[in-house]
């Protein structure tokens, strides 16, 4: 099992501590040639247009697409979930929704930082105790297709979905430390995966 | 299957200040004076704009006493991007800080760049929501602006020269002060936290990590692609890029150009594709040939 984290730019560290702390080995992918090595793939948490500046500009659009086709297990925060998504709402013109995930997006959906904030958020999924987690300039989910499975939500939005082995949050469990979505993650890349969509 | 948040939110936490800067690492943050430059430099990949009436390059040839840009110029810019739009207050002014903050910028440059309008106190920036970047130029320095509240250190450099030798010098000061204290027995940190003038907590934390606890950028001097991945081989977390791409011949390149030279800042054969025909880089200035009083790096130490 490789994990790779794509690593053009963001909050990469913050998931690599957790990873490792799960026993996991992870990896940077920042070309072609490191995504061959991954059968899962996490997307941090940054600035979405810029990650899509990168992909676009380094042709990283048609291996990623030909992976997550063959299999590629993805776990998505705040940005990495504004790539994987299906629209955009209020992208830039043109702006790259790889169309993965079978939701619609809005950025940046609270307001400037000052409206950043940390939760305690309920996600059952992965245990009775909420999750620390901090929503960063985050993004909200605004619709999802009939085979998303919400696992939580802020102020009746989903914040955390499944689809098949993808798992996607608009927030950071990785910046307050907590693993439990990181592991409810791996544990589905196993060769039984548990729940799915 | 499904459940709330419990409804209990806070902001303005320590958490949430630094979070924001861990996101733009592996980022470019352009300085930017019109709404239009904001486009390009989104247009391009900037993680974060920094709004001003004059770039660094600017303010020098121009000299006269540097304030916070007019607050019309700064709602302009945040309304023509999406990413994050930074703004400057000068060194220890906490009600231009507080009008930044009523605007809705999303970070604080309490900067040397302007003229600073307290010798001797920074702003204390504990009490706000927004978070603030401030420059240093060795470890000490950055120690005092973290125990102020800053979530986000650059070093200084020498802003608006287009040399990077300050940014160099500076960087390297601050990992060689992280590398002794790393080495030091927990007994020696006290000594340490005094000869820096540093918080004892703010010096053992920085000492088990083996970084400081908050983002660390470069700044100051940055031109081309080479100066981007030469920041981050050193070890600095991602680049501010002043005058160094609107005072060059082709910006939008050069910009595009800084973006992937720092995310594959270790990848010589990619940069030297990277660095091909950016047209004029800024014309720089010879540190050597400043007087100590146009040293903007030696303001709020």
């Amino acid at each position: 099992m490789g994990v790779g984290v794509l690593a053009l730019q963001g909050d990469v560290r913050e998931h690599l501590v957790v990873l490792r702390a799960l026993g996991a080995e992870p990896r940077l992918v920042r070309t072609a040639a490191d995504l061959a090595a991954c059968t899962a793939l996490v997307l941090p948490g940054g600035e979405s247009t810029t990650m899509a500046r990168l992909i676009e500009a380094f042709q990283l659009e048609p291996p990623l697409r030909a992976a997550i086709a063959a299999g590629l297990a993805c776990l998505s925060t705040c940005a990495g979930t504004i790539l994987l998504a299906r629209t955009i709402e209020d992208g830039l013109p043109g702006q790259l929704a790889l169309g993965v995930l079978d939701i619609a997006v809005r950025r940046n959906a609270f307001g400037p930082q000052r409206e950043s904030f940390e939760a305690e958020l309920a996600v059952p999924a992965v245990g009775s105790e909420p999750v620390p987690v901090a929503f960063i300039r985050a993004p909200t989910i605004e619709a999802v297709g009939p085979g998303v499975e919400v696992l939580a939500t802020h102020l009746g939005k989903p914040a955390a979905i499944r689809q098949g082995r993808h798992l996607a949050l608009t927030f950071h469990p990785e910046i307050t430390g907590d693993s439990r979505l990181h592991a409810l993650f791996l544990r589905g890349l196993g060769p039984t995966p548990e729940g799915g969509g | 299957m499904s459940a709330e948040t419990n409804g209990h939110v806070v902001t303005g936490s320590p958490r949430i200040k630094r979070g924001l800067a861990e996101m733009l690492k592996g980022g470019v943050i352009m300085d930017v004076v019109t709404p239009d430059q904001a486009e390009i430099a989104q247009e391009a990949g900037a993680v974060a704009v920094m709004a001003l009436e004059r770039v660094p390059a600017d303010i020098r040839r121009d000299g006269g006493v540097a304030r916070m840009s007019d607050p019309a110029l700064i709602t302009a810019i945040i309304g023509a991007v999406s990413i994050p739009v930074m703004a400057k207050c000068r060194i220890g002014h906490f009600v231009e800080a507080q009008i930044l903050q009523a605007l809705g910028v999303d970070y604080i440059d309490e900067s040397e760049v302007l003229t600073p309008a307290d010798e001797e106190h920074h702003v204390d920036k504990w009490p706000f929501t927004v978070p603030f970047v401030c420059g240093a130029r060795d470890l000490g320095e950055a120690f005092r602006r973290i125990s102020e509240g800053a979530a986000m250190i650059r070093t200084k450099g020498e802003a608006g020269t287009g040399n990077v030798v300050e940014a160099v010098r500076h960087m390297r000061a601050v990992s060689q002060g992280i590398r002794r204290l790393h080495g030091l027995r927990d007994d020696e940190l006290p000594a340490a936290a005094k000869e820096l003038g540093a918080p004892l907590e703010l010096v053992r934390e920085t000492a088990r990590l083996g970084r400081l606890p908050v983002v660390n950028f470069s700044a100051g001097g940055l031109a081309t692609p080479a100066d981007a991945a030469l920041m981050m081989q050193l070890g600095c977390d991602g680049n501010f890029v002043g005058s160094g791409i609107f005072k060059s011949g082709d910006p939008k390149r050069r910009a595009k150009a800084i973006v992937a030279a720092t995310t594959y800042f270790d990848k010589p054969d990619m940069l030297a594709e990277i660095s091909a025909d950016l047209g004029e880089p800024m014309v720089g200035i010879e540190i050597a040939t400043l007087g100590r009083e146009e040293l903007l790096a030696a303001r709020g130490i």
